[in-house]
């Protein structure tokens, strides 16, 4: 395969061969992905991703920005995570003003954390699902999905373009009733993850489907800087949760699902075990919630209370201070990275000293995860070009940004 | 026997009828499966357009009549136009033979009901289906396009190698029951056997794995998950009818809903024991009864079929083809030599 231009044309290398053009719309290319194919019959001999359909330039307008104005902008990037990447931006900054974060808003944000993990799983899972004939999955996992959402919106006003999280802690407490409705929420999810699981796991046609399809060896997976499920599918046993705890993963018990044979089926069964798995965090996050403020005690970087504008001179001065000029954040770089449900979401974030960033970059797990595309896929068949594309659970907003 | 004129008259009351519940039939079979899908897949289906949305077909038919009739500049044109007409041509044909019900008296003429009783009913089915691939493989080819070629090229494959387990499937029947007439066929079902179970031929004829052959191979014909590899949206856009519109497209669905029914029809007169059941009351109820018999049938087999559809995924070209040469067709060849040995051995 040679580079990746900005427009790669293929032209046919043999005289049986064809060109296939799929995408930018293309009902299973998950978005905007456009995806050329070199085809002998229903063989593919070379494939070639291309993106740039959804670029949004949201990196060059975080430089416009405040830094507090930067958190609604990362909502948009991997839309199907908003929180991940909320929590990620806010951790870098947060890293750069050398903030102490209340435990309170720590163990909230690893919870909801863990409930984005398991929406974006099931978004995963039915479109995945959905690709490979099964449609009846896909609207069961949208069923659980629309629980989760319901549980955004009480506890940010939004269904999906939360920022929730804030720089020094979180937006609002949570309303009353919400720690009930996410447990209720948990205790009936695991009979859900069942209800898919006989649909699909087991089922002879889905395993001819995805076992021994789209392979990945470790050596590839890592070479090409793949992470998430589709890193650990090949068998490398890698999570930043438990790896580089952050936002106080070291509390919390999980396993990490690790698949040895590096296909389709493999990282299914990883995404498919870790929804059990974030659904225990999400548990123990509930029992273990502490209490105590949502906010650091930083008046400079954090909007002070609607109570205390009313009352107090400063709070009505940092408030208006914080809103007009946002907060100047101390010279220096920085690298964040958090185990988004695709794999490693990094921002870098540099400060020249001033209220707005210098520069913010991100790193997308699934620009990496995609460059795995071709290994897969050449030398198989068309349809497991569907099934690989599904398997490595792409966002386009995030690739193209 | 008929004069000539009360003849003609009656075939083509009969021909009149017998398209019209036809096509009822497969706006009806349309609504069926986006209800049963939709309640498997926790919605409701269809409900805006008169109670139950019964009335959603009315509307779809409507749509696609009054949709602008597009061809696009690329592609063969005469075999484009072609190519929808005989595949709905093809499976409407072949209602022709198909019996639903014992001979009946109605104003002082006794007519069976069925358009023709040919004692070769069987083969003008399997004939003329088969023609239908020739209109799936000319849309492909003619449409021009890349994803139509690929969604012909899997269809006629598919079809064509389905097709040898389908008509071996039968075979063993035919030797059970001696002829080639549908109407024979049932006549053999009826009665019982150890006093309760049905002689329908899956029991008593020991035909029930070439009925298990016969419900694979049909999935596959009629392109049905888990067999729709040729429409596999999520591969190839829309397969071979990706470059059709309005009612061009309507027609290849058309075709692709009456191929079921017709399908449904052969398995329950083969195997199901066509409209053989408990029949009792007036004379009018006893007339009518043998008909509701085989209706019910005909909706069990179309209800598996949407069940199918809202539970399994898709299988890959190379396994679809594998399946069916490796394993169906062995399968069938088995069940022919045995069905054969055991009816030499009877007689």
């Amino acid at each position: 395969m040679a580079h990746l231009t900005t427009m790669p044309e293929l032209e046919p290398g043999q005289d049986r061969t064809m060109i296939l053009n799929m995408g930018p719309q293309h009902p299973s290319t998950h978005g905007v992905l456009r995806v050329i194919l070199e085809i002998d019959g229903e063989n593919v001999v070379r494939i070639m991703p291309d993106i740039g359909y959804l670029h949004t330039g949201i990196e060059k307008t975080c430089e416009a920005k405040f830094y507090q104005q930067v958190v609604p902008l990362t909502d948009r990037i991997d839309y199907l995570c908003p929180l991940t990447n909320n929590l990620c931006y806010v951790l870098a900054v947060e890293k750069l003003l050398g903030l102490e974060i209340p435990p309170k808003a720590q163990w909230m944000r690893v919870m909801l954390n863990e409930l984005t993990r398991i929406n974006s799983h099931l978004v995963w899972l039915g479109t995945h699902a959905m690709d490979i004939g099964a449609l009846t999955v896909f609207l069961y996992c949208f069923r659980e999905r629309e629980d989760i959402l319901r549980l955004f919106e009480a506890v940010s006003g939004q269904r999906m373009m939360t920022s929730y999280f804030r720089i020094g802690g979180l937006a609002l407490e949570p309303p009353l009733g919400f720690f009930e409705q996410t447990g209720k929420f948990a205790d009936r999810f695991p009979a859900k993850v069942d209800e898919y699981e006989n649909l699909l796991t087991g089922n002879p046609i889905w395993m001819m489907r995805t076992k021994g399809v789209a392979k990945l060896a470790a050596e590839d997976a890592i070479a090409l800087g793949a992470s998430g499920p589709t890193l650990r599918g090949s068998g490398v046993d890698f999570d930043l949760r438990r790896d580089m705890p952050y936002s106080g993963y070291e509390n919390f018990k999980f396993r990490v699902p690790v698949a040895q044979d590096g296909d389709v089926f493999s990282r299914y069964m990883c995404r498919v075990r870790e929804l059990r798995e974030s659904i225990g965090i999400v548990q123990q996050a509930l029992q273990g919630m502490p209490e105590g403020p949502i906010k650091a005690d930083a008046p400079r970087v954090v909007l002070p209370d609607r109570e205390k504008m009313k009352t107090q001179m400063e709070a009505l001065i940092y408030h208006f201070k914080i809103i007009t000029e946002g907060f100047a954040v101390p010279e220096g770089e920085v690298y964040q990275a958090v185990e988004s449900p695709r794999g490693e979401m990094g921002y870098y974030v540099v400060s020249d000293g001033t209220a707005k960033p210098y520069r913010v970059h991100m790193r997308a797990a699934c620009l990496a995860n995609m460059q795995t595309l071709p290994k897969m896929c050449e030398g198989r068949l068309l349809a497991d070009v569907i099934a690989a594309i599904g398997s490595i659970d792409i966002v386009l907003g995030e690739i193209d940004r | 026997m008929l004069s000539i004129e009360t003849f003609v008259v009656v075939s083509v009351i009969k021909i009149v009828i017998a398209l019209f519940v036809l096509l009822t039939a497969v706006a009806y079979t349309v609504w069926l499966e986006r209800k049963v899908v939709g309640h498997i897949q926790n919605r409701w289906g269809p409900t805006r357009v008169g109670p139950f949305g019964l009335l959603q077909p009315l509307a779809d038919g409507i749509k696609f009549i009054f949709k602008e009739d597009l061809t696009p500049p690329h592609v063969y044109k005469p075999l484009y136009i072609a190519a929808p007409m005989i595949a709905l041509i093809c499976a409407l044909t072949s209602i022709a033979v198909i019996p639903i019900g014992n001979w009946v008296t109605i104003g002082g003429v006794h007519t069976p009901l069925q358009i023709t009783d040919l004692n070769i009913g069987l083969l003008i089915i399997l004939g003329i289906t088969s023609l239908g691939v020739y209109g799936v493989a000319l849309a492909g080819w003619s449409s021009n396009s890349k994803y139509s070629l690929l969604g012909g090229l899997r269809a006629s494959a598919q079809m064509v190698s389905y097709e040898v387990s389908l008509g071996l499937s039968l075979i063993g029947v035919l030797i059970v029951a001696g002829s080639f007439s549908l109407r024979d066929i049932v006549d053999g079902q009826g009665g019982h056997f150890w006093g309760f179970i049905p002689k329908w031929n899956i029991f008593y004829g020991g035909q029930f794995v070439a009925f298990f052959i016969y419900l694979i191979s049909a999935y596959a014909e009629t392109n049905r998950v888990p067999f729709d590899l040729p429409e596999a949206e999520s591969e190839l856009v829309a397969g071979y009818h990706t470059e059709y519109s309005a009612m061009k497209f309507a027609m290849f669905f058309m075709a692709e809903y009456a191929n079921m029914i017709t399908v449904a029809c052969v398995a329950s007169l083969l195997f199901l024991g066509g409209w053989h059941g408990p029949v009792f009351g007036p004379p009018i109820l006893q007339a009518i009864l043998p008909v509701f018999w085989f209706v019910l049938r005909v909706f069990g087999f179309l209800f598996v079929y949407i069940w199918v559809r809202g539970t399994l995924p898709r299988f890959r070209y190379d396994q679809l083809m594998a399946f069916g040469w490796k394993f169906l067709l062995p399968l069938a060849i088995a069940n022919l030599v045995i069905t054969a040995l055991v009816v030499a051995w009877r007689a």
